[in-house]
Formats: structure tokens, sequence, C-alpha cells
């Protein structure tokens, strides 16, 4: 489908098994405010990008993160198109 | 001899490796503004410590998508030296210029203190001046300084003799004590095989006069001059840019 401005919604955690330290400390954080059963915090960033619908815009959206959005060799990334 | 040293918004330490460079040293050093596409005529680049783009994505994220640093690989096939500090060594891994990647120091903290530092290879510009073993006593001000690399790309690491320098104690012995921001093996600076790029953590700028604590940090610089002034060379070889 082409045309008019689509939004993508991106998501960029650590891949698993990268020691994350802000999650952690994060996860202090909401201890310390007496929030109970919380066992584990994996801390991220989320995008929104607006982008001209075009053909293929799967795979621009796929290099924007593999190439800039993500340091893919520690983060992973997963995405969706409104 | 002229050194160019890159300025990103949000950069706060170029004034201060300038300083080291022009009024420390007496070489020559001209500012270069990030959008600056040509880097003819520098005999070395510095990207210096600070905080572009105010760390936004990650860190050195987005000064390395700025014109001045896309020119570095051609710069450096064309015989090039580069040599990035703190947030400058940030960038060059998000380039591919250096293998690894910089994640936030074990324990959470902004570390900001003096370190130590092993020499663990000679044969660069910027240690050339310095002997195996060499402790340097340099301030680090970091809070993404822990150094990771792909395991695959370990044995590539050690069998081209890129790890430059490590966190040790005193006496100069790496321990986990001595590491302040748990970088994998003690890793605090690489190079690329050939030696043409360095990136390291610490900031040889803030130990370049007794006046600020110490003039350790000089010795990469006038490691550099030396190198330069006295035209050495190189062996050639293949840049690798993931």
């Amino acid at each position: 489908m082409t045309g008019g401005v689509r939004t993508v919604r991106i998501i960029v955690t650590l891949k698993p098994g990268v020691l994350d330290a802000p999650g952690q400390a994060i996860l202090k954080g909401l201890g310390a405010l007496g929030h109970s059963g919380v066992q584990a915090v994996r801390a991220g960033r989320y995008f929104e990008i607006e982008v001209e619908a075009t053909d293929g815009l799967d795979e621009r959206v796929r290099e924007m993160c593999e190439g800039f959005l993500a340091n893919t060799l520690i983060e992973q990334y997963r995405y969706e198109i409104a | 001899m002229n050194i160019g040293i890159v300025v990103f918004p949000g950069s706060n330490c170029d004034a201060d490796t300038y300083h080291a460079i022009r009024d420390v040293l007496g070489h020559h050093a001209q500012y270069v503004w990030h959008e600056e596409r040509s880097l003819d005529g520098l005999d070395a680049v510095i990207l210096p410590g600070g905080f572009s783009y105010g760390d936004y994505l990650r860190a050195g994220a987005i000064a390395a998508t700025s014109p001045a640093v896309r020119a570095l690989g051609p710069y450096v096939a064309g015989g090039g030296l580069v040599l990035g500090i703190c947030n400058g060594f940030q960038t060059l891994l998000e380039t591919g210029l250096l293998p690894g990647a910089m994640q936030p120091n074990l324990g959470g903290q902004f570390r900001c203190e003096f370190v130590h530092l092993r020499t663990e290879r000679v044969d660069t510009p910027f240690t050339c001046g310095l002997a195996p073993g060499d402790v340097l006593r340099i301030p680090i001000a970091h809070a993404e300084g822990r150094y990771v690399v792909d395991p695959a790309a370990r044995p590539a690491l050690a069998a081209h003799r890129q790890i430059v320098f490590r966190y040790c104690d005193a006496r100069g012995d790496v321990t986990p004590a001595a590491n302040p921001n748990g970088a994998e093996d003690g890793i605090a600076g690489i190079a690329s095989p050939s030696g043409a790029v360095l990136g390291l953590m610490p900031h040889p700028e803030r130990a370049s006069e007794d006046l600020v604590g110490g003039t350790d940090g000089l010795r990469i610089f006038s490691s550099l001059a030396l190198w330069i002034t006295t035209g050495r060379r190189l062996s050639a070889q293949p840049v690798e840019v993931h």
C-alpha cells in the first residue's frame, strides 16, 4: 500500500543475556518505593516515526533500525507499522 | 604538523585538547566543525570528549552520522590518523572504525576520578614515546565506559594486538579492583590493527600539566607529535569497517 504517512512504532531493547545496569537501578527504585513482587526490569527505548508510505517501507524501517536506531551488537528491535 | 579537533554540538573537551596541543606542546591545532566534509591537510584528527548531541539515542551515535566523521573512513585509508577521547571513542565505536560497543558502567555510577593505565602496545602513533608496561595516571569522567566486544571478535582483537591500554593499579597490575567500569578484560583503549585509529576512555588532555594534577596524558600527545614530525609511517593494513 502506498500513499499517505504511516506511523512506525519501534522498541529497542538489550539482547537477552546483556547486563542491564539501568534496568537494575530502576528495579531497586521500584523496591524502594514499596512496589513488591517486581522480579526484573529491562529498560529500552521507544521511537515513533512518521514516514511516507512507499514500496519497501518494511525494508526501509529495518535499515533505520539496523544501521542507526539499534546498536545490533548489544541491542535487538521490533516494530509495527500502523 | 597540523592537528584537527572536531567539534560537535555538545563537545566540551575540545578547548582543553586544543590547549594541550597548542599551548603546552607548541604545535598547530585547529577546530573542525562537525559539518566539514574535508579533512585535507590534517596530519591527525581528534574526536574530543563531551556529550555530543546530549548522548541522545546512544553516546556518539548521532555524531557518527556527521560529515566530518563520515569522512574518517577515506581519511584513514589515505594515511590519516585518528584519536577518539571518551565520547570520541564512543563515536568511533558507532562508526565501526573500531570494534565493540560501550555500555553503562557496572554499578550505575558516573565515575570521575584518576585511574592508572598500563600501556600494552607501543607501535602506534599515539604510544610510540612510551615503553611496554608504562603506567599512566590519567582521569576518567564517564557513565558509559564498560567496553564490550562480540565474543567472535575477541580472537582477532588479540591477534592484531588492538588492546592498547588496560586499567591497572599504581603498580601496573591489571585487577578487577582497578577497573572503574567493568570493561571487558580491563580494556581502557583499543586501536585499529594498523594502529592508525586509537580510542580511549580516559582524558589525556586533563593530565597535560602539573597544575591540574599530572602530565602523563601529555605523553600521548607528544608521542603523536614525535610520530608526525619525524615522518613515520604505518605498514599498510586494510581498514575494516563493520
